[in-house]
């Protein structure tokens, strides 16, 4: 008898998270919780200024202070030749500054002392001297031309700018404007934010001088591409140096880079021949890593009257900092920007992509999405809610006769992406019917007669999840596959590592009801180990929603070569010959006889007690998988308020979320994703963005003052699910993790502007705080983070 | 946490609270709910050379409706003792409006009442529950104890009147003239943030007509604004909605907001004004009912 799969912890068992015992019960093993005999502890000196060449640093009352052991600078780093460092993005970035600090928070020097109290009171204790420069705070000061140079390191570095890149079809989509009924516009801003996990960065570094083996225990979603970087940076062949990322608490993108005091600590531990711990603390964390967005958007779309899309055009200006620190595959300088509008039947498109160095913190990361697909959702979504309006079209019935319908899939993106599945219209219908979309039109009239603002917001979206494939994705030159690595015990039990990296999506329990799903092995009975890079394959770790597209299929693939060894060593305890074997989940038998059977557990023993004549004993393999194409999770998402006219304060009624991401593993944890991911939406639509003043100092370095939302003001939501499998993935799944972040904010967006847009109100820049939704709704007119800028140059 | 280095006493009883204080002759700063000062000494913003914790002196929290009316607050009492408490629910509407949009469930659980109005923060709710209220702070000194008015006690932002040797004992809210009746609104950008503007109402009603009337703002001035004065253009008057409508605009003048990142200083007025105008709507629909 197969086994019941869902007994088992198989596909569709919505399993417990097996990490929630530990972390519940405070027992998880984070990277402050280590502790190692005679460790030191590191404190950084940050810059109070955004832009100032640094005149002299005086550490001398720093090493007056008892148990006080080393006292970095820029000066000692550049001595070993370490005062710079690589970005994931062919940038480089200071680790502590020596010519000048270039935003508010940079690493300027650090302390190793016995205790952090010590190495606190000693960074107190040096004297700095500043010289302070012009302060440059957005791209539209730093493309003035003569405004100050903030990269004066580099050399042939053209003013501030970073990059210009563009992509696709110039002519054709020209061609589509000329020929263009109506032509809609829209601009905006996605402000800066920051992923702000809970546990900030950290690490500890061990360099053994016996040994020659550097061990550093430290906060990355990408332990292996951290293993490549440091022995290119600190010159240690790949064998001597182990990354080992324990529990991480949380991610988000933000622990993708690779930050100074990763750095710093290594070579505080090889001049200290001691381990050495370094615990960012929180405002640390705000000020000086990796953020998310920060880029204006601006375009159009070109419309036939009946309402049929012709073409699009979208220009962007980002602000990456003061270093070129994104986090994405090489090939994209705006990452997967160019995956905006990937859900329409477009036939033209054109993208053209500035961005320029300002005194910020650097960062670019992929806070909860693939690569800069947050910004190219929003746009797309706040520009068809715009352009359907300019039509006199209902907002919904715009979507639907633009959406790629089912039958045009595979469908070409007119940027050359490859959509490879969905049920675009189903979902929209099922998400109507649950807002309530009917009756609501009669229901926002009949409100404003009572003085009160109703809004439905729509956002519709299909994005690229799952770097690579190889031919496509790369970082630093590393090709973007990832890997399995399982091991069958000789009980049947099995201990699983992949080349991903957990920091909350429930790899532990998910994983295993992988192999429970391909090898009838209870879930429960399977390991899940990560982050070791001693003992994990080699892989490209955890972000921009990578995990199940290409870790989870290795996952597959690797339990299918596990299996195929055990038909092999079933046929031999069955005495026929491996084409008289049948599968059912957990147990081979013979085609002619069903109740002459193995399990899967018979096999494994016997693969280490009575294997056939001239096998390898032993079951266990790896796999390395390289996505033919990325997934295409689809997501349409209601949002309904209500917004109080004499405040600006607008309360949500309801949230609905339909969710296609096909196949799914572990239905809670999905669910779990996406009511993480809208809560970030809501965070960002409402209250979270980080700013920043003339003078380049950082609002936002604390939590106080950098917003995050609680579960008292966080809306519920309402889920509901549509399964269309990716054809190509082992198991039919598409990742999900990032879709609510994506695709979520302008539906908060679209509900509040439809709920002014009788007044005339076209946009409203997140985040959307009362007084802004106040101002709008009194002068009726846009309120906008974007300055007005000529594009390009 | 890493704060800088600091002594800590924990006496058990005020005199000699009073005394370490006295000794340490301004460097030392009173630990009662820490909710404010563990924060600040946590980001090195405080560094006092020695703290006092008060919270092993027995008696300090209590919070009491004396039978005259007089409602008095221990210096230990915390800000969930009030949320959770019928009795001052009752005797005080504004505070029992206050109390559950205190900075979070987690502060509320900690911080004292007490020690919120001793902060000062132009931002605090309690201060201007308190101005409204009319009420006063017990000081307790080497000297013996002094009574210390609302008006004169908040002087500026994270300013009171407190000597550097002097501790805040007890909160005393007078007996109401009549009926008590009152509210609290705030906006804030989410659970626990500092208010962008909130409102304090208190009203002692006799029949229809206001005997009494406090109003104080927070999060719209450099320190709690003390807007009786404007209120007290509702005294003897009914709650008519033209009574209300002039009283509003009169305390949305008192109000001394600035233009930041929470909104305008127009837009903080106009928040002030409607909340006035909804508060005092509210109680006169609420007194009609009663009637």
């Amino acid at each position: 008898m197969a086994l019941d799969e869902i007994k088992i912890g198989g596909l569709g068992a919505s399993r417990r998270r097996v990490e929630d015992n530990r972390f519940i019960r405070g027992k998880g093993n984070y990277v402050d919780d280590i502790v190692l005999s005679g460790m030191l502890h590191m404190e950084i000196l940050r810059s109070p200024v955004a832009h100032a060449r640094i005149k002299s640093i005086d550490v001398s009352k720093a090493y007056d202070i008892p148990g006080v052991r080393l006292v970095l600078t820029g000066e000692m780093m550049a001595a070993r030749n370490l005062a710079w460092m690589p970005t994931l993005s062919y940038d480089t970035q200071a680790v502590l500054a020596t010519d000048k600090v270039r935003f508010q928070g940079q690493e300027v020097a650090a302390v190793i002392a016995d205790d952090p109290y010590i190495a606190k009171d000693a960074c107190q204790a040096i004297v700095v001297e500043y010289e302070q420069l012009p302060v440059i705070v957005n791209p539209f000061q730093a493309m003035e031309s003569g405004s100050e140079v903030i990269r004066d390191d580099k050399e042939n570095q053209p003013g501030n700018k970073v990059f210009d890149w563009e992509i696709g079809d110039k002519a054709a989509t020209d061609k589509a404007f000329a020929e263009a009924d109506v032509i809609s516009k829209m601009e905006l801003h996605y402000p800066r934010s920051h992923p702000s996990p809970m546990e900030t960065c950290g690490s500890i570094a061990d360099f053994n001088r016996a040994t020659g083996k550097l061990t550093v225990y430290m906060t990355s979603q990408a332990p292996h591409i951290v293993r490549a970087a440091v022995a290119m940076v600190a010159e240690l062949p790949e064998h001597m140096i182990r990354i080992v990322s324990p529990d991480l608490g949380g991610g988000f993108g933000n622990k993708v880079p690779i930050y100074p005091g990763y750095v710093i600590s290594i070579l505080a531990s090889i001049l200290t021949e001691r381990p050495v711990k370094w615990i960012e603390d929180k405002t640390g964390n705000l000020i000086s890593t990796g953020f998310g967005r920060d880029v204006y958007l601006q375009g159009e779309m070109a419309l036939r009257k009946d309402g049929k899309m012709l073409g699009m055009r979208m220009r962007t200006i980002s602000d990456h900092g003061a270093f070129y620190a994104d986090a994405q595959p090489s090939k994209f300088k705006i990452g997967l920007m160019h995956s905006t509008f990937a859900c329409y039947d477009i036939p033209a498109a054109h993208l053209e992509s500035v961005g320029y160095y300002t005194n910020k913190a650097p960062g670019g990361v992929a806070y909860r999405c693939s690569f800069r697909v947050t910004e190219a959702m929003f746009f797309q979504e706040r520009m068809v809610h715009a352009a359907a309006n300019d039509l006199g079209m209902d907002q919904a019935e715009f979507r639907r006769m633009n959406l790629v319908k089912d039958d045009m899939f595979p469908y070409r993106t007119a940027f050359g992406f490859l959509t490879d599945s969905g049920q675009y219209g189903k979902c929209l219908d099922i998400g109507m019917k649950a807002i309530g979309y009917d009756t609501y039109k009669a229901e926002q009239e009949e409100a404003r007669k009572r003085g009160k603002l109703l809004g439905i917001g729509i956002s519709t979206m299909t994005e690229p999840l799952g770097a690579g494939n190889s031919r496509e994705y790369d970082i630093l030159g590393i090709k973007m596959f990832d890997s399995a690595e399982l091991r069958v015990h000789m009980s049947g039990k099995a201990i699983l590592r992949t080349g991903a990296m957990n920091q909350g999506q429930g790899h532990q329990t998910t994983w295993a009801q992988i192999v429970a799903h391909e090898l009838g092995i209870p879930a429960d009975d399977v390991t899940v180990e990560e982050g070791d890079t001693d003992t994990a394959p080699f892989g490209m770790g955890t972000y921009a929603s990578r995990s199940t597209p290409v870790a989870g299929a290795a996952v597959a693939m690797v339990a299918r070569k596990i299996r195929a060894k055990a038909r092999k060593i079933a046929a031999h305890l069955l005495e026929v010959s491996e084409e008289d074997i049948e599968w059912e989940l957990g147990r081979f038998y013979v085609r002619s006889n069903k109740e002459r059977g193995v399990t899967i557990q018979d096999c494994a023993l016997a693969a280490y007690s009575n294997m056939p004549d001239g096998m390898e004993p032993g079951l266990e393999n790896n796999a390395y998988y390289d996505p033919p194409n990325l997934t295409w999770p689809f997501a349409a998402y209601f949002v309904k308020v209500e917004v109080d006219a004499e405040t600006g304060v607008w309360d949500v009624l309801k949230v609905v979320a339909v969710d296609d991401c096909g196949v799914r593993i572990n239905p809670m944890v999905v669910e779990g994703q996406i009511m993480g991911g809208l809560t970030e939406a809501y965070a960002m639509a409402s209250m979270q963005y980080q700013t920043y003043d003339d003078e380049g100092n950082c609002i936002g370095s604390n939590y106080m003052d950098y917003l995050l939302p609680t579960a008292w003001e966080t809306p519920g939501f309402e889920l509901h699910e549509v399964v269309t499998p990716c054809p190509h993935h082992p198991i039919g799944a598409k990742g999900v993790g990032e879709c609510a972040t994506v695709a979520g904010p302008a539906a908060f967006v679209n509900a509040v502007v439809d709920a002014l847009g009788h007044l005339g109100v076209r946009n409203i820049d997140m985040p959307m705080m009362p007084n802004r939704v106040y101002e709008a709704l009194t002068t009726g007119k846009d309120i906008s983070g974007m300055p007005p800028v000529k594009m390009g140059d | 946490m890493y704060p800088s280095r600091f002594g800590y006493e924990s006496p058990k009883t005020v005199e000699e609270a009073v005394a370490i204080l006295d000794a340490h002759g301004g460097e030392a700063k009173v630990l009662a709910g820490g909710q404010s000062l563990v924060p600040m000494l946590k980001l090195r913003f405080a560094a006092p050379e020695m703290l006092v914790d008060i919270n092993s002196i027995e008696g300090l929290r209590y919070h009491r409706v004396d039978a005259d009316g007089t409602i008095r607050i221990g210096a230990l009492c915390r800000h969930e003792d009030l949320e959770e408490d019928d009795a001052v629910a009752k005797a005080v509407p504004t505070i029992a409006a206050a109390a559950p949009l205190v900075a979070d469930p987690i502060v509320r659980t900690r911080g004292t009442f007490v020690g919120s109005v001793c902060h000062a923060d132009p931002q605090g709710d309690w201060a201007a529950a308190m101005t409204a209220l009319g009420g006063h702070i017990v000081a307790q000194g080497p000297k013996g104890k002094r009574d210390i008015p609302m008006k004169d006690f908040v002087i500026g932002p994270f300013q009171n009147t407190l000597a550097f040797n002097e501790i805040a004992v007890e909160a005393v809210i007078p007996a109401p003239k009549g009926v008590r009746v009152g509210n609290y609104l705030k906006l804030e950008r989410r659970v626990g943030d500092f208010a962008t503007a909130s409102v304090a109402v208190a009203l002692d009603m006799v029949g229809d007509t206001v005997a009494n009337a406090g109003i104080a703002l927070a999060g719209v001035g450099g320190r709690t604004i003390n807007a009786n004065d404007a209120a007290s253009g509702l005294i003897g008057k009914k709650l008519t909605a033209e009574n209300i409508s002039s009283v509003a605009a009169a305390v949305a003048a008192a109000a001394e907001p600035r233009t930041d990142h929470r909104g305008s200083a127009d837009y903080k007025r106009q928040i002030v004004k409607t909340f006035v105008e909804r508060i005092l709507t509210g109680l006169a629909n609420s007194s009609q009912k009663a009637a």
